[in-house]
């Protein structure tokens, strides 16, 4: 402890960590460890055949990729939105701006039965889909759709903050040694902002994957085909199989914790990179 | 930026998608939640947003926002100092399991805390032998909203203070300044944008929380219905237009804290 | 380490302070609280019921009575109870989702016959609800396995009231197949293979059905589908089928809660209250099925009495129906596995 102190410069390391620790420990790890707790009532085998019923695997298969796909769209719009909420000046600009969180403070109810409404074949979208084919609402298009909806904040506010923070000096004096706007945008731009959009892609899609107060609305529920994994869990504890359910929580936690530490150690390198090896 | 042309109509191109973007899947959505809440005219939604249990559940809305952006604030500066200002083992490890809370399906985060506290918990008996009740009141709603808003602070934190370093608050406690003070004088004017993005995040997410806490309400209309649930009664008890009605009092909430933002964002940064 | 101590003080401080600040529990003075935990679709009904009983209580014992509610999916309900939501009664959807509050603990064994009736004051069954006019003509069961025909139900699996729809589609094929139990698995998958919308709750699939316009038929609760007529008067029509269940939603008193809150009296009273004449009327004007034979007599206009209902007996208990249907690997994981 002393000797690692005498390292540090800044000061407050101790109650910083002390604080950070205790709050997390009675917010976060404690509780979760009652699901380890729970799960361990199962043997390992049950454990296994639980988790790999044909009908989890295929919720399994649901859940990760519509939010993959719905956190990827997100993604690339979200840095869009960000730059352009950023970079440029135009009317309406600060209503834009404004309305990013909006998804977040609608409960998520309102919004499934609201965007069901919309894209279902009898709504306002979902009309003109249906003539050309196309059927949202009640499939796994229409999950996707209500993930991008509840995802949308995440990256749009994960990168806005370092591009407000980017020195446009770099940028300019790149644009007057004659680089072109693409390359600058690769080589200058897009090394800043990719821990921030990959750190605000892996919060979207571990809220994604866990999503569902809108899902349940618009995804039609039906088994294997648009069954996502938090409806299993669900239906484990109306059937009063905790076990089952915390087995099956338990490996989604730990997907996304893998995911988020993925995440992390990318970001963490690239961080290093940027700031010259540190 | 605008020397040429060409970037004139990138300009334009990026902004007719984010606005095209916005419009379907921010505006559309929330237009049918405001047609909805006024299909059946002016009176049904005047009566809807007064009925006293509406006005019960924005009450202990607002109360559990507040103290989760209170709780998450704290925790969210030690935490992005913390993570930022030293390097310690196990670093990685902190910062997977401060975002945990948001890939943590709403229904487990409700299920954990029924799991800890309630009737099934070792701990329930001594709960009750000193009559505190957590899961199925209030206490327990706040946890669960200050759990799904978890990491929302210091997310934002995080990567603006990686991106500045540690030089300033380095050469400052060489100086001699103490941790508040570097905190104060230092650190904290580079976040505050950041901060302020954080709390309305925070903010936003925990007023309009639905599942977590709907697995640890209860559902006793009049005393721990939050208002996402006190739409959700609407809902089930086919009152399609008052459940609108009402969840419309949670988007001119979340314009509210916007419009906040917003003035308070351009005040200080026409300040600087 | 000193700060560290610090921080983690303040920490202690900061949670208990939260926890004392909320953790109340009032009691009124001169006045009875009563929580009654219940299911969706009787919400109406005990709107209507707490009001009549309130005066009732008050004309008997001079005491106010003040009612709180709690509405939701009745498993979940059931599940609620048992980890700690202090309900002083509880009347669910199913005799099962009662005995999981026994199970926890909660409810002592004998409840069924504490009350009149196996503790089920009013019963309703499984109708069809149809678009005006009736366009794909559908008449009984077998009309549902017809290409073309859109069906919506709640799930099953996280649905209480959808195990009704379920089970009585299966005593229609049972009788049709004279119990041949491939026939019938057959029949009740080609069933689900129309279903279009599983909801996870009832009120959702006849919000599915009703606002968003999806599908031909709605496999409801007798007294939803009375209600969706109200709400939309010309829209909608109810066909009975040949043969349904009797569904028996079931009503316990909660003795752990009421043995610690010095409420039993007050508790038995309002379920016993059920039975009176005056509240099995209320429940025919709500749709639902009184137990009173003479009282349902009177509102023949309102429901077809002719119609065959089969109990859960004939499927030998609850038990035994959810082992066998509903459980992980069950029939009704079956029909959905072989595609």
């Amino acid at each position: 402890m002393k000797k690692a102190k005498s390292k540090r410069v800044i000061p407050g390391f101790g109650l910083s960590l002390g604080v950070t620790l205790s709050i997390l420990s009675i917010i976060v790890l404690i509780p979760l460890a009652s699901l380890v707790v729970y799960t361990a009532q199962m043997d390992f085998k049950g454990v296994i055949e639980t988790i790999t019923r044909p009908r989890v695997l295929a919720s399994f298969k649901v859940s990760f990729l519509t939010a993959f796909i719905a956190s990827l769209i997100n993604s690339v719009m979200g840095i869009i939105l960000a730059w352009v909420l950023v970079k440029y000046k135009f009317p309406g600009k600060r209503i834009l701006d404004g309305m990013i969180e909006l998804p977040f403070a609608l409960p998520t109810a309102v919004a499934g039965i609201s965007l069901t409404a919309l894209t279902a074949d009898t709504g306002l979208i979902g009309a003109a889909f249906a003539k050309i084919g196309i059927k949202i609402a009640y499939t796994r298009i229409g999950i996707t759709v209500a993930l991008i909806f509840i995802g949308i904040p995440f990256v749009v506010r994960a990168v806005q903050p370092v591009l407000e923070k980017l020195d446009s000096s770099y940028e300019e004096a790149a644009g007057i040694l004659g680089a072109s706007r693409a390359r600058i945008f690769r080589k200058i731009i897009l090394p800043e902002i990719l821990p921030a959009a990959l750190t605000g892609f892996g919060l979207a899609f571990g809220r994604c994957i866990g999503e569902y107060g809108s899902v349940v609305f618009i995804a039609g529920n039906m088994p294997y085909k648009t069954e996502i994994t938090p409806l299993i869990i669900m239906s484990e504890l109306q059937e009063y199989d905790y076990a089952s359910a915390t087995a099956i929580a338990l490996v989604m936690l730990v997907f996304a914790f893998a995911i988020l530490f993925a995440v992390n150690l990318v970001q963490a390198r690239n961080s290093r990179i940027i700031n010259g090896g540190k | 930026m605008e020397k040429n042309e060409g970037s004139k109509i990138v300009k334009w191109i990026l902004i007719g998608i984010s606005v095209l973007f916005a419009f379907l899947f921010l505006i559309l959505p929330l237009y049918t939640v405001i047609t909805d809440a006024l299909r059946s005219g002016w009176e049904t939604y005047k009566k809807a947003v007064t009925d006293e249990y509406a006005i019960k559940a924005a009450t202990l809305t607002v109360e559990a926002t507040v103290i989760a952006v209170l709780i998450n604030t704290i925790f969210g500066l030690f935490a992005a100092w913390t993570v930022t200002k030293f390097r310690f083992r196990g670093k990685k490890l902190l910062t997977t399991m401060i975002d945990i809370p948001v890939t943590v399906s709403p229904i487990i985060a409700g299920l954990i805390f029924v799991l800890t506290f309630g009737r099934q918990s070792p701990i329930y008996p001594y709960l009750q032998a000193w009559d505190i009740k957590i899961v199925f009141a209030v206490p327990g709603i706040i946890l669960a909203t200050v759990f799904v808003t978890f990491p929302f602070i210091s997310r934002e934190l995080i990567p603006v203070l990686e991106a500045q370093g540690t030089d300033e608050e380095e050469a400052a406690a060489l100086m001699g300044a103490n941790v508040f003070t570097i905190f104060r004088r230092v650190t904290f004017p580079h976040i505050k944008w950041a901060f302020l993005y954080g709390v309305v995040l925070c903010a936003a997410r925990a007023m309009g929380e639905f599942g977590a806490v709907s697995v640890l309400s209860g559902h006793l209309r009049g005393k721990t219905n939050t208002l996402p649930l006190h739409v959700e009664i609407l809902f089930n008890e086919f009152k399609y237009v008052p459940a609108f009605a009402v969840s419309s009092i949670l988007v001119m909430m979340a314009i509210v804290i916007l419009i906040i933002r917003s003035v308070v964002e351009y005040r200080g940064r026409r300040a600087e | 380490m000193k700060k560290k101590l610090v921080g983690i003080l303040s920490v202690a401080i900061l949670s208990a302070g939260i926890l004392a600040g909320c953790g109340s529990t009032g009691n009124a003075d001169g006045k009875v609280t009563l929580t009654n935990v219940s299911y969706d679709p009787t919400r109406e009904l005990y709107a209507a019921y707490n009001e009549i009983f309130a005066e009732h209580w008050k004309e008997q014992t001079g005491q106010d009575v003040e009612i709180t509610q709690s509405h939701g999916g009745s498993g979940k309900q059931a599940l609620e109870v048992a980890n700690g939501l202090e309900a002083d009664v509880v009347t669910l959807a199913l005799e099962y989702d009662v005995k999981a509050v026994q199970d926890a603990g909660l409810i002592e064994d004998g409840w069924v016959s504490e009350f009149d009736k196996d503790s089920s004051p009013y019963t309703s069954t499984i109708v069809f609800l149809v678009r005006k006019g009736n366009p794909k003509n559908i008449q009984d069961w077998g009309d549902l396995v017809k290409d073309g025909v859109g069906i919506i139900t709640p799930n099953p699996k996280t649905s209480g009231g959808a195990r009704w729809n379920y089970l009585a589609a299966w005593a229609y094929a049972e009788q049709q197949f004279d119990g041949d139990e491939a026939k019938i698995k057959d029949f009740i998958k080609k069933l689900f293979a129309n279903v279009l919308v599983l909801d996870s709750g009832a009120r959702g699939a006849t919000n599915t059905f009703v606002e968003n316009g999806q599908g031909d038929v709605l496999l409801a609760w007798e007294n939803e589908a009375f209600l969706s007529l109200d709400e939309h008067p010309g829209e909608y029509e109810i066909v009975t089928p040949s043969i349904s269940i009797l569904a028996q939603p079931s009503v316990a008193i909660v003795d752990e809660v009421v043995d610690k809150r010095g409420t039993r009296e007050v508790a038995t009273e309002y379920l016993q209250y059920l039975y009176s004449d005056e509240a099995q009327r209320l429940e025919a004007e709500n749709y639902y099925r009184p137990s009173n034979e003479e009282i349902l007599k009177e509102f023949a206009d309102v429901f077809d009495l002719n119609i065959n209902l089969v109990t859960i007996e004939d499927f030998g208990g609850w038990d035994k129906a959810q082992e066998k249907h509903f459980t992980d690997g069950g029939v009704f994981d079956e029909i959905y596995e072989a595609k």
